[in-house]
C-alpha cells in the first residue's frame, strides 16, 4: 500500500510520517510537493503536522489553496483515506473536508507534551485495532488546537459516533485537567461523514516506537491497512 | 476601473471563548482600568483593489471575507466603505 505525504512550505512532521510508514509499518511512502497535481498513485494521503505558510492569517488557511489540495479533496470525495495530523487537521477543517475549526489554545500557550486520549469509536478505518475506550499515549505540539464547532454540528458528530478521540485521564475520565487546549467536549479527533477523513491534534506518527516514549500510534496506521486492504 | 481601498475588521465570533481578549482585559484591569468590561482582539486587513465603482469593490471584498479572510465558523467580519486609493 502506498502512502502519499503532502509537504507544504513549513511542514515539519512529513519526515516523521515517512519514517513511521516505511520503517515501522513497512509500507511504501512518497513525498508529494504541495504545488504538484499528482497524488502519484497513493492509496492513503497524510496531511502532516507543521506550520504551513507560517500559520499566516489562520493555521491552515493558506495551505488549503495549495494546488495539490484539489486532488486531495477529489481523493477524499471518492472515499480515499485522508489522515490529517495537527496542522493537517487544521488544513482539513479550513478546506471543508471536516467540520469545525481549530482556535488558539485557551491558555494562549504553545503546548508540547504527552497526552492521553480515549478511543471513542473503534469501528473506523483508523481505529479498528484499538479496544473501545482504550487509553492511548501520544504527543501533542500545537498553539492552535482548541476544537470548536457550532452546537448542532457537535451534536451531529456525537450522534453519529464521529468523535473518534477525546483527551482523557489515565483512568479514562474525561476531565478539564486532561484537556491540553480547551477543546470543546475534550475533542482530540473527528472523522468525516464518509468515515475516510480523520483529523486529530495528537501525533500518532510520533508515537510509533518505545524509543519515542509510546508505540500507541502504530495500530492506527495498521488499522488503515486492515480496512483498505480488505 | 478605479482603485479602491477597503478596510476589513475581523473579530472572534461573539459567544466563543476569546482567551486573547480576556488576557488583554485582565492586563488592563491590572493597570487600573477597572471599568473595562470586555476586550476582543481581532485582525485589521486593508485591501486595495480595482473595481468599476465603490459598491462593486465592497461586494468583492465581502466575497473575499467569506472565502478566505474570515473563518465562517469562528469569526465575524465588518467592512468599511470603499474609499478611492
Amino acid at each position: 500500500m502506498k502512502f502519499g505525504i503532502v509537504t507544504f512550505p513549513g511542514s515539519n512532521c512529513d519526515y516523521d510520517a515517512f519514517q513511521a510508514v516505511t520503517d515501522i509499518l513497512g509500507e511504501e511512502a512518497t513525498y508529494i510537493w504541495h504545488k504538484d497535481h499528482d497524488l502519484q498513485g497513493s492509496d492513503v494521503i497524510i496531511l502532516p503536522g507543521g506550520f504551513s505558510y507560517g500559520d499566516y492569517l489562520r493555521a491552515g488557511a493558506i495551505a488549503r489553496f495549495s494546488p495539490i489540495m484539489q486532488e486531495v479533496a477529489a481523493h477524499a470525495k471518492a472515499g480515499g483515506p485522508v489522515l490529517g495530523i495537527c496542522n493537517g487537521f487544521q488544513i482539513a477543517c479550513e478546506a471543508g473536508l471536516l467540520p469545525g475549526a481549530l482556535m488558539r489554545n485557551s491558555h494562549l500557550q504553545f503546548v508540547s507534551a504527552e497526552v492521553r486520549i480515549r478511543v471513542e469509536n473503534s469501528d473506523t478505518m483508523y481505529t479498528n485495532l484499538y479496544e473501545p475506550g482504550e487509553i492511548l499515549r501520544m504527543p501533542v505540539a500545537h498553539g492552535d488546537g482548541r476544537y470548536v464547532a457550532p452546537v448542532d454540528i457537535l451534536e451531529e458528530l456525537e450522534a453519529e459516533g464521529r468523535v473518534i478521540f477525546r483527551y482523557a485521564d489515565a483512568d479514562g475520565t474525561i476531565s478539564a485537567g486532561a484537556n491540553p487546549n480547551g477543546s470543546e467536549r475534550n475533542i482530540a479527533g473527528i472523522i468525516n461523514e464518509g468515515g475516510n477523513v480523520l483529523g486529530m491534534m495528537p501525533h500518532p506518527e510520533r508515537a510509533c516506537s518505545p524509543l519515542l516514549g509510546s508505540s500507541d500510534g502504530v495500530r492506527l496506521l495498521e488499522s488503515i491497512l486492515v480496512r483498505v486492504a480488505a | 476601473m478605479a482603485k479602491f481601498r477597503i478596510a476589513v475588521h475581523i473579530t472572534p465570533r461573539k459567544g466563543l471563548l476569546d482567551p486573547q481578549g480576556n488576557a488583554v482585559r485582565d492586563a488592563l484591569r491590572t493597570l487600573g482600568f477597572n471599568a473595562v468590561k470586555d476586550v476582543h482582539v481581532g485582525r485589521y486587513i486593508i485591501v486595495e483593489t480595482d473595481a468599476y465603482d465603490a459598491l462593486t469593490a465592497e461586494d468583492t471584498v465581502t466575497d473575499m471575507c467569506a472565502k478566505l479572510l474570515a473563518n465562517p465558523v469562528t469569526e465575524d467580519f465588518d467592512i468599511e466603505s470603499a474609499v478611492p486609493a
